[in-house]
Formats: C-alpha cells, structure tokens, sequence
C-alpha cells in the first residue's frame, strides 16, 4: 500500500533506515519516513511498536545506532533537543513537560532561545493565544492548571519559535471530546499555514480526521505508508496488531438480575491539596451487566475506586451496599469476602509488588485460599499462578518471575486475571487497559464482558470511551466528584458524554440517578 | 556601647556563617541536589583558611584558602553524585565525616594559634543611623557580603535567564533535559557554588567568629544551616530573616544560662534546635505539604540514552 504525494521539491524532513539497537533489542528496525511540507502525518502502531524512539531520535533526545536524517533534502546530524529546535523542530510532550511551581510565562521563557525578557514573553504569549484560540493565563502557576491548559502551554512553547514541523505525541490522551475538537482546529490552521505536524497516535478516529497519510509501526519497523480515509478502522487496526481484530463478542443475551453493587449518597471528603471531593454519588450494578464509569482524569476516579474498593471507608455503613450488605465501613479484605474483587489503574505498586514473584503476588487477593494459620501455601500459590498465566496468555522471561520484569500488557491481564479467577460477585476494574497493547486490551475486554455473562457485576472506570462503548452495556460519568445518571449505553451520544465531561450538563440541571 | 548592644553585635556574628552557608546551599538545592555535606565542606572551610591565614600571615589568602577548600570538596561530591549517579544523601553524610576528619588532620598544627581580629567598616551616614546603624552598618566586610549575597542570590533566581535555568532544572530534570537545558553542567557549577559558600562560612567562623582552630569547631552549624534552607521554603529573603533568628536564639539562650534562670543549661542549649522543629511544623501545617521544595530535590538524574 502506498499513498499518493502530490508534492514538488524535497520533503521537509526524511528519515532514511534509522535503526535504535538497546542491547538485543532492536526498537527501531532500518525505518523510512518522509514529511512534505504542510503535511499532517500520523504515526501509528501499539505500546511498544518504536513510535517513541523514532520521535525520540527525530527530536534529538537519543542518537540513532544507524540511518540518516535529511532536512530539506540535505542530511543532517541532530544531537540535542536544542540543535532539533534551531532546526525548526517543535514537540508537544505525552507527558507534559511542565514545571509545577513555576507560571505559565516562566515555563515558556524557559524554553525560548536567544534574548527575552518576561515582559516581551507576556507580550507574545497574548498575541498565540489570540491567533489560535489558545486561552492561557500568563501567572498562574502550572499545578493549577486542567491537562487542556497544560497542553496548550507545550503548544504555544511550540509555537513561539516558529516551528516547520511540529510533532504531537498522543495529544488527546488526557482531553475531553471538546478539547480535542479544539485542538484539531488549531492543528488544522497550522497545517494551512505551511506548517507540518507529526501525529503520533493509537486512536484512528482522530487520525482518520486529520491525516492524509499514516505510516504505521510494529515491532520497530513500517509495515505500511497509507491514506487513512481510504482504510477502514479494522484494516488499520490489523495492520497496527498484526493479525485481524476480532469484536468483542456480547452475543449472549443481556438480562440483568439482582442488584449486587448499590452506592447511596456517598460523600467523601478530599485528600491533599489537589484531591478531589466525592459529591453525592448513586450508582446501581446488577449480576450479569457491565457498568462504565467515563471522565477526564483527575475528576474522581481515583476517589471513587478507594471507596469503593474500602481503601477509605465511607462515613455511613449504608452508603455503599455490597450484595445485600451494607458494608460502607468494611476493609479491603472484609469486602471481599463477600465475593468483591478489585483491580486498581497503577499496576505496578498498587495491585502488584514489583520486585516479588507471581506467585507470591497471588496471595494479595487470595490469602484466605493460598495461607494457612500465618505459613504460605508455596505450591498452591505457584500452581495458581501458573493457572492465570495459562488462562489469560500472560507472556513471561521465565517461569515465575518478578512482577516488574513483566511488560506493562502482560502484568494486566496477570492482575485482572487473578482477580477474575476468583469468579467474584462483583468486579471493580480502573483503567483496565491503560498503556496495554491492543491485542491484550482485546483480550482484557473480552473477559470482563465473558464475566459479566456468566452473572457477575462488572463496574469498569475508563478514560478510554471507545472501550467503554464495547464493554458497557450501562454508563455514567464523573466530573469533579459528581456522577451523572446513569443510562443504557444505546442512549449516550459522543457529545452528550463530552458535556458531562465539561460539566455543562450537571449545570443546566441534570437529575442524578437514584 | 551598652551591654544590650554588645548582644545584638554578637548576634550578627553569630548569624552570618549560618546565612552564608545556607545560601550556598540554597542555590545547590535550587537546582535540585540535596548536599547533606555541609558541616563538612565548613569544617575544612575552617581548617584550611586558618592554616593558610597563620602560615602567610595574611586573612586574605586565608578566605581565598577556605573558599576553595569547600569548592574542592564540593567537586568531590558533584564527582560521585553527577557522575555516578550516586545516592545524594549517603554521599552528603559521607562527605561530612570525611571533611570532619580530614580538617582536624590539617589544623592539628595549628591549634592554640590566634589570628588578630579583622578590621570593622564604617558605612558613612547609615552607620549613624540610631539603634541599627551601628549594628549593621559598623560591620566586617563578611557581613555586608552576606547582605550582597542574599540579594543578589534573590535577583539571580527570579529575574535572570540563567536563574530560571537552574530552577527549572531542579524542578523537573527530566523535562528540562528535554528541553535542551544541560542539567549537569548547572548541577555542578550549583554544587560548586553550595561548596564555595560553605567554605567561606567556615573561613569566617575561624577568621572572624573564634579566630583560632580546634577540631569540631563547628558544631553543627552546617546542618543547621541545612535546617534554615527548608526553614525558608528555598528562598532567600526568608533565609536573611531565619539565619537572624537563629543566630539571635542562639547567642541569646548563652545569655540566659549565664543569667541563671534555675533551667538546666541544657534545656536552653537546645531551645534553637527546638525553635526550628516547631517552625517547620506551623509552616507545614499552614500549606498542608512541604511548600516550596523542588521536585526533583534528591534525585539522580541519569540521562536517556
């Protein structure tokens, strides 16, 4: 597959069989690509696939093992971040490159070259912010600031030295539909103006509205150059994965019985200076239906799995009911005794010890099965470890290796694994597939909607909608500690989501669910 | 002069090494390496300046020896904390016992020696100034270079491209790295700096302050002065005002022992210490965390490559 490039002269930048070799492994593998001017170029392929190094390369980060780098047709060496913005290259960092304590003219004073003084930052800053719609206030302090505005900091940073080629790395990961909306937009302003962009991403829908051509990765090479509005999303995705991606299967039918998880009026208060409060949440998930809590991050969701999970206990016993027991005052363990298991977003340090073995972090969820008055159950816990990682295809260096060792997919689908094999009553999971590759996350997702069928409650917080629209058969969303009502997934629309994201619709006076 | 006055001259004395030492430490902190070595790279400050001092019989040579006797120290520790990417605090407190031990070597010789005291600058017009003009402004040149310092040090942090650098760097190393900023470069020359200061402050305590060398003559003024740094929430015009505290606490509590109060010497010997722990919590408590610190305080940073 190639795509057509109807373009005179050399492109801006090319990149001729670039290698990165770590050891024996091969993150780059002899890649080309080309950017024409003007050009909106995406960069797709998995967690893993080498879309990082090769930015990483391109923005002088790291020093390519082998390959060339042609700007405008002649080669060039870039050896550090500051040659690559002499060059005309900008990056908008995935995870920002902010710093907290300092203003917003600081942060980008901090990254201009050459003479300036705070003033004439200020002076500029106002006059980006106005030409692309780019609202910032020049003293307020980062920490402050919501993941839009942060990012429109990198961009305006960006745009300050007049970049040729600007490259994005997963720029709508931390943004509500609105927001992205917005940003491509600006993207699409840029573009006009000559300017090319480099957009790396894993979600098609975005790319499909923005690129004309898309080189994808995987495992370190290209395995395609093509028009992503002339593929569909199953074509791409194949690609991207590498062999086809099944659907989700919810083929059984979907008949919800008692309730298993009731949430009454819970309220909690923050912790910390940036916490966020829990304000009256209602919520109700029935054996044999997967229930989707959505929101941008940072509105909740931390929150709301401690409590419902009872890393803090809620004021009232009755607030949170666990299969007919009022259990708003139980531990961890107490919860799940009644057949409650939970699944936290940080893998690593949360839901695994990193430097103890599989089979020792089976015992985190199934002491009362793998312990005997105070001794380990050795065995036990080996050969139930051995169990989940044939179960759900965890891919591991060695037999039963430390936690850490594991990839980020791999380590997923061991601690979602472990939890489900306990066949629980009810099933908290946050961000189940956060950072996961696509063929784990299939494989994640599949077994939270097999689970659901086979009569359990399945309560899923995601950023990711797209998931939440494959699993859920019920919805609801947070923002800042508020829970919508709660719906039938066929009666949320994309836009009616992104406004209770934003809030918009809590202020124009939505009920909430009881 | 008065005997009140006599107490508030003491005082400034008493106060300037802990203000020149923690503003050196500032600055290395600023740009986010936590060097516990402090009391160490002043000891030698001492040691050195006084060794130099009596041999060439000059106070000159003697500050520009401790000075450079804290900087070499400090390159010491930029050494094993920026190159190997060492652990910063069991290299700071390793680099404390070590400059301990090895200032007592250098001054052995020296002990029961004395150095004459160093000549008082008038300031014109502000020296006549009532009640503080004196106090201030008929001082030794260390102090009004203590004053020169803190300001400054202030100007540099907030208002210069290069100050900006360096607080960015502590703040963040990772992201400043992406940026293009050369994080160890700037960590050096902070720890540097931290060194230099250090050295001087201990040049001023033998020089100035005792004007003769024993061992262990600091007593705990480096980590006090690394006390004052998270006193002063890593600024520096809040370290002026609690170096002075400090000091005030310090000379007065000597006062009241001689006074005689019927409280046991030591209860009053530690009212600094104390003063400084219930200080650390009013201010903690106020912010609800540890206010000011840079994020990236303690850490090594090891580049991507």
């Amino acid at each position: 597959m190639k795509a057509d490039v109807s373009s005179s002269g050399p492109p801006l930048v090319e990149l001729i069989r670039i290698s990165k070799r770590y050891g024996d492994l091969l993150a780059n593998d002899g890649i080309d690509l080309s950017i024409e001017p003007g050009e909106i170029h995406a960069l797709l392929g998995e967690n893993g696939a080498g879309k990082s190094t090769l930015v990483k390369i391109l923005y002088g980060v790291i020093e390519p093992s082998a390959g060339e780098i042609r700007w405008e047709g002649r080669p060039v060496s870039i050896g550090s971040p500051v040659e690559a913005r002499t060059l005309g290259l900008g990056m908008v960092f995935q995870h920002f490159s902010l710093f907290e304590e300092m203003t917003v003219a600081e942060n980008i004073a901090v990254a201009l070259s050459g003479e300036w003084s705070l003033a004439n930052v200020r002076n500029r800053l106002s006059e980006i912010s106005r030409t692309y719609g780019l609202a910032l206030d020049a003293d307020r302090a980062v920490w402050t600031l919501s993941a839009g505005e942060r990012q429109r900091i990198e961009i305006v940073r960006c745009l300050l030295q007049n970049p040729r080629l600007l490259i994005l790395d997963e720029p709508t990961s931390v943004l509500t539909p609105q927001e992205a909306e917005h940003l491509f937009v600006t993207l699409d302003k840029l573009s006009a103006e000559g300017c090319s962009i480099l957009y790396i991403s894993h979600k098609l829908e975005e790319v499909r509205r923005l690129c004309r051509r898309a080189t994808i990765l995987r495992a370190g090479r290209v395995v395609a150059t093509i028009d992503p509005r002339a593929s569909t999303a199953r074509e791409i995705a194949a690609l991207m994965v590498g062999n086809e991606v099944g659907d989700i299967r919810t083929d059984a039918p979907h008949t919800p019985q008692g309730e298993v998880l009731r949430v009454r009026n819970l309220d909690m208060p923050p912790v910390g200076l940036h916490g966020q409060a829990l304000k009256d949440i209602n919520l109700v998930v029935r054996a044999g239906e997967v229930v989707g809590i959505a929101g941008v991050a940072g509105n909740g969701q931390s929150e709301l799995f401690a409590a419902l999970s009872g890393e803090r206990l809620a004021e009232r016993n009755d607030a949170i009911t666990i299969a007919g027991k009022p259990s708003g005052g139980m531990g961890i363990e107490a919860r799940r005794r009644l057949s409650a298991a939970f699944v936290p977003e940080e893998r690593l340090g949360h839901a695994a010890a990193p430097t103890h073995r599989l089979s020792e972090n089976t015992l985190i969820s199934h002491a009362s099965t793998e312990v005997r008055s105070g001794f380990i159950l050795l065995n036990a816990a080996k050969r139930l470890a051995r169990t989940i990682i044939k179960s759900f295809d965890v891919r591991t260096p060695e037999g039963d290796p430390q936690a850490r060792k594991l990839s980020g997919g791999n380590l997923q689908k061991f601690v979602i694994g472990r939890e489900i094999i306990r066949k629980p009553k009810l099933l908290i999971v946050d961000q189940p597939t956060w950072g996961v590759d696509a063929g784990a996350a299939r494989l994640i997702r599949q077994s939270l909607v097999d689970l659901a069928r086979d009569g359990s409650a399945v309560l899923v917080v995601s950023q990711d909608l797209d998931e939440l629209f494959e699993v859920a058969d019920q919805m609801a969303v947070i923002h800042q500690g508020m829970l919508s009502p709660q719906k039938p997934i066929g009666e949320w629309t994309k836009e009616a989501i992104g406004l209770e994201m934003l809030g918009v619709a809590q202020a124009q006076g939505g009920a909430h669910a009881d | 002069m008065t005997i009140f006055e006599a107490i508030l001259l003491t005082i400034v004395t008493a106060s300037t090494p802990l203000l020149i030492a923690a503003l050196g430490e500032l600055v290395t902190e600023r740009a986010g390496v936590l060097n516990l070595g402090v009391e160490g790279m002043m000891a030698m400050g001492a040691a050195c300046s006084f060794a130099a001092a009596v041999s060439f019989d000059s106070t000159l040579l003697g500050v520009a020896a401790g000075i450079l006797a804290g900087a070499f120290m400090a390159a010491l520790f930029a050494l094993v904390v920026l190159g190997f990417a060492a652990n910063q605090v069991g290299s700071g407190l390793a680099l404390t016992i070590f400059g301990l031990g090895l200032s007592g070597l250098i001054g052995a010789p020296f002990v029961g020696a004395r150095r004459d005291p160093i000549p008082h600058v008038d300031v014109p017009i502000l020296s006549d100034i009532p009640y503080i003009g004196r106090l201030f402004f008929e001082q030794d040149l260390f102090v009004y270079a203590s004053f020169a310092l803190t300001i400054l040090i202030a100007v540099y942090l907030t208002r210069t491209r290069s100050g900006l650098t360096l607080r960015s760097i502590g703040e963040n190393h990772t992201s400043a790295n992406a940026l293009g900023l050369p994080v160890l470069r700037t960590r050096f020359l902070a720890i540097l700096f931290g060194g230099a200061c250090a050295g001087l402050a201990g040049a001023y305590l033998a020089l100035v302050y005792t004007r003769f060398w024993s061992p262990g003559m600091t007593a705990g003024r480096g980590w006090i002065a690394l006390a004052l740094v998270v006193f002063a929430a890593w600024r520096p015009g809040w370290l002026l005002i609690g170096a002075y505290i400090f000091g005030a606490a310090t000379v007065l509590q000597l006062h009241a022992q001689a006074a005689q109060f019927g409280v046991p010497s030591q209860v009053l010997s530690a009212v600094p210490y104390l003063a400084t722990i219930i200080a650390l919590l009013l201010l903690s408590l106020r912010h609800g965390r540890a206010i000011g610190a840079p994020g990236s305080l303690g850490t090594p940073f090891v580049p991507d490559r």
